[in-house]
């Protein structure tokens, strides 16, 4: 059986979470078991919806001291859920929730890790999952050896389906440990579409000249429905928030857009960004490296082409 | 106080990517090796900043790798720390890495670890928690800030959209990111201390390996640019509609 671990937060199931949900039940057809979900903490969806993505059982811990993160914590009750329900693949989203739970569950379980997979499992000789290393500048095929195995998919980088049955909900009951951590603040760019599940990035380089000036990128973004990045001195300079900070150093993202305004290219900042389906460079100097990477570009002064764009956006979507 | 943090050693930024034996080795001809810009510009210089604050802090580095790590290691020690740690171990998976890890912070008795988000080459994100789940410690990842307060550790973390702060009881294991300290470029007082500071070498302790790398492949090269006249932006939002239906 494949589980896969549902990530939420104010009470809906993360978008990543969904792919990978699509991922357990395709994994689980061509591996001929089943997929079962587990959600920890308490949502306000109907969990057996989940049954759209293919899952066939939802496993519900209904108890609100687990939508705070201890790591710890989620680690001991999963690995109970593990044992009980005889699963031998765990899938998590590569997200902030998948990166503190998925090593601690392996150590224990002594289950190997893939994390960062980007595809199904290639299943004809042992069992070997691809993964994105380098910052996206390439990937490995990594064999998992262990009997039990735990892939953190990547967001973005698998499909959400939406054609199942509605799944059967069980109540799961596991001891939950007392928390060590305690979380005492949260603080949400609210009205914001997250940068790590944004289907669409609109990013801005020092050719913007001044945080006066992202107008020109927030508008585009609005338009769009997009997230916003930008490249590493953008955050330096404080120009824009470090959660921004996409690259090498920075934020890994996949969207299938990104538009990339006034930022050169440079080999760090592409490696964090160039998983993504289609690149759009809008950049003055046409040597920029950038249009290297790029599906199309406009070679022109930002200051004049994006307010176009963001107009032609606009119409396109009926939006005045 | 005692702090140990995990140095991990990493192809330049700028390191050609190639593949060699059949794509199954990391092609190293001509590779600059440098510390792991998380651990080099955020953890570590964290934990010194926490030694200038309180002298009597004790900071340990800890790599697990070969001898051509020594290079990195000596100059994390000329950044500072009071000695280094390395576990002679040339290849070996994330868990075997947090293995050792682990079996050192045992010994040493630890009040904090520190470990970077993640390494630029592997992206694995995992060693920490692997760690912290072997000694069975709380794991608080990605963190921006960290600020300590006798045995009380605070410590804003990243998660999807937003901030969030945790606070926790010593001993933890915290990941580290960007925001955390300001990277520092070691003097030649600090050049110069390093050379005579401890680097003890361990022999591993045996762990079977719970992944092993197959081979390795780049991702296929662009089409080329497709250029659209700085005059027609309707026509770059057609093309995206029309052609690459991503809006
Ligand atoms: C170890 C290391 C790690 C790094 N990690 C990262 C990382 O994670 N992310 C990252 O982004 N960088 C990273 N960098 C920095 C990287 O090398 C570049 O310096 C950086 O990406 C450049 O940012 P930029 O493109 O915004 O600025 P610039 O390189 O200054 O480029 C500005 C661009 O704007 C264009 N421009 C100027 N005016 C206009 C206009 N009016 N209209 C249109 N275009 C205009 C210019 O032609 C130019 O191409 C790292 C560097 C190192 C050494
Ligand atoms: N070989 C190593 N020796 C010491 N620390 C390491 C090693 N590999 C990784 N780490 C630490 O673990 C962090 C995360 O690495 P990873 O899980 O590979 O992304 C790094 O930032 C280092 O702090």
């Amino acid at each position: 059986m494949v589980l896969v671990i549902i990530d939420h937060a104010d009470g809906k199931i993360k978008k990543s979470s969904l792919e990978a949900a699509t991922y357990a039940a395709e994994l689980a057809a061509q591996t001929g078991t089943t997929a079962e979900a587990l959600i920890a903490g308490t949502i306000s969806e109907d969990a057996s919806l989940l049954g759209l993505q293919g899952i066939k059982k939802v496993h519900t811990l209904s108890d609100v001291s687990l939508n705070n993160l201890d790591a710890q914590v989620h680690t001991a009750v999963i690995s109970e859920a593990v044992e009980k329900t005889g699963a031998t693949i765990v899938v998590f989203s590569n997200n902030s929730y998948g990166k503190s739970v998925a090593p601690r569950l392996s150590a224990k379980l002594k289950a190997g890790l893939v994390a960062g997979a980007t595809a199904l499992p290639d299943t004809s000789n042992g069992f070997v999952v691809r993964k994105s290393v380098f910052s996206g500048k390439a990937f490995a095929n990594v064999g998992i050896l262990s009997a039990k195995k735990i892939i953190s998919l990547n967001p973005n980088a698998f499909h959400i389906a939406d054609g199942g049955q509605k799944a059967e909900l069980v109540p799961f009951a596991a001891s939950v440990p007392q928390p060590k951590v305690t979380v005492t603040g949260t603080e949400k760019v609210t009205g914001e579409v997250s940068l790590s599940e944004a289907e669409i990035v609109v990013s801005g380089g020092r050719g913007l000249k001044g945080p006066e000036n992202w107008y020109l990128v927030t508008d585009l973004a609005h338009a769009l429905g997009a997230a916003t990045a930008c490249s590493r001195p953008v955050a330096d300079s404080d120009w824009r928030p470090h959660h921004e900070h996409v690259g090498q150093t920075g934020l890994a993202i996949a969207p299938n857009l990104y538009i990339a305004i006034g930022i050169s290219g440079a080999i760090q900042h592409l490696a964090g960004v160039n998983r993504s389906k289609t690149i759009v460079v809008i950049n003055k100097d046409p040597e920029a490296p950038f249009f290297k990477a790029a599906d199309y570009g406009i070679v022109g002064d930002a200051f004049e082409v994006v307010p176009k764009i963001t107009e032609a956006v606009k119409k396109l979507k009926g939006i005045s | 106080m005692k702090i140990l943090v995990c140095i991990s050693k990493t192809p330049d930024t700028t390191a050609k990517i190639a593949f060699s034996d059949n794509n199954t080795k990391f092609a190293t001809d001509g590779v600059q090796w440098i510390i792991n810009p998380y651990d080099e510009w955020y953890s570590l210089v964290r934990a010194i900043e926490i030694k200038e604050a309180d002298p009597s802090t004790v900071l340990h580095l800890v790599n697990v790798g070969g001898a051509d790590s020594e290079p990195i290691i000596r100059k994390a020690l000329a950044l500072g720390g009071d000695e280094a740690i390395r576990i002679n171990l040339e290849a070996g998976d994330a868990f075997c890495i947090a293995s050792q890890i682990a079996s050192v912070a045992k010994e040493g008795g630890y009040d904090l670890i520190l470990t970077g988000k993640e390494t630029i080459d592997y992206n694995g994100s995992s060693i920490g928690g692997m760690v912290a789940e072997l000694l069975n410690i709380p794991y608080i990842s990605h963190a921006l800030k960290l600020t300590l307060d006798g045995n009380e550790v605070s410590c804003v973390r990243e998660i999807e959209g937003g901030e969030e702060t945790d606070k926790v009881t010593l001993p933890v294991l915290v990941s580290c990111q960007k925001g955390m300290a300001e990277q520092r470029i070691p003097n030649m007082r600090g050049i110069m201390g390093a050379r005579t500071k401890p680097l003890k070498v361990l022999e591993p302790v045996a762990v079977d390996a719970l992944t092993q790398i197959v081979s390795y492949d780049l991702p296929p090269a662009k089409e080329g640019v497709k250029l659209i006249p700085a005059d027609q932006p309707e026509e770059l939002v057609r093309l995206l509609r029309d052609e690459a239906k991503v809006i």
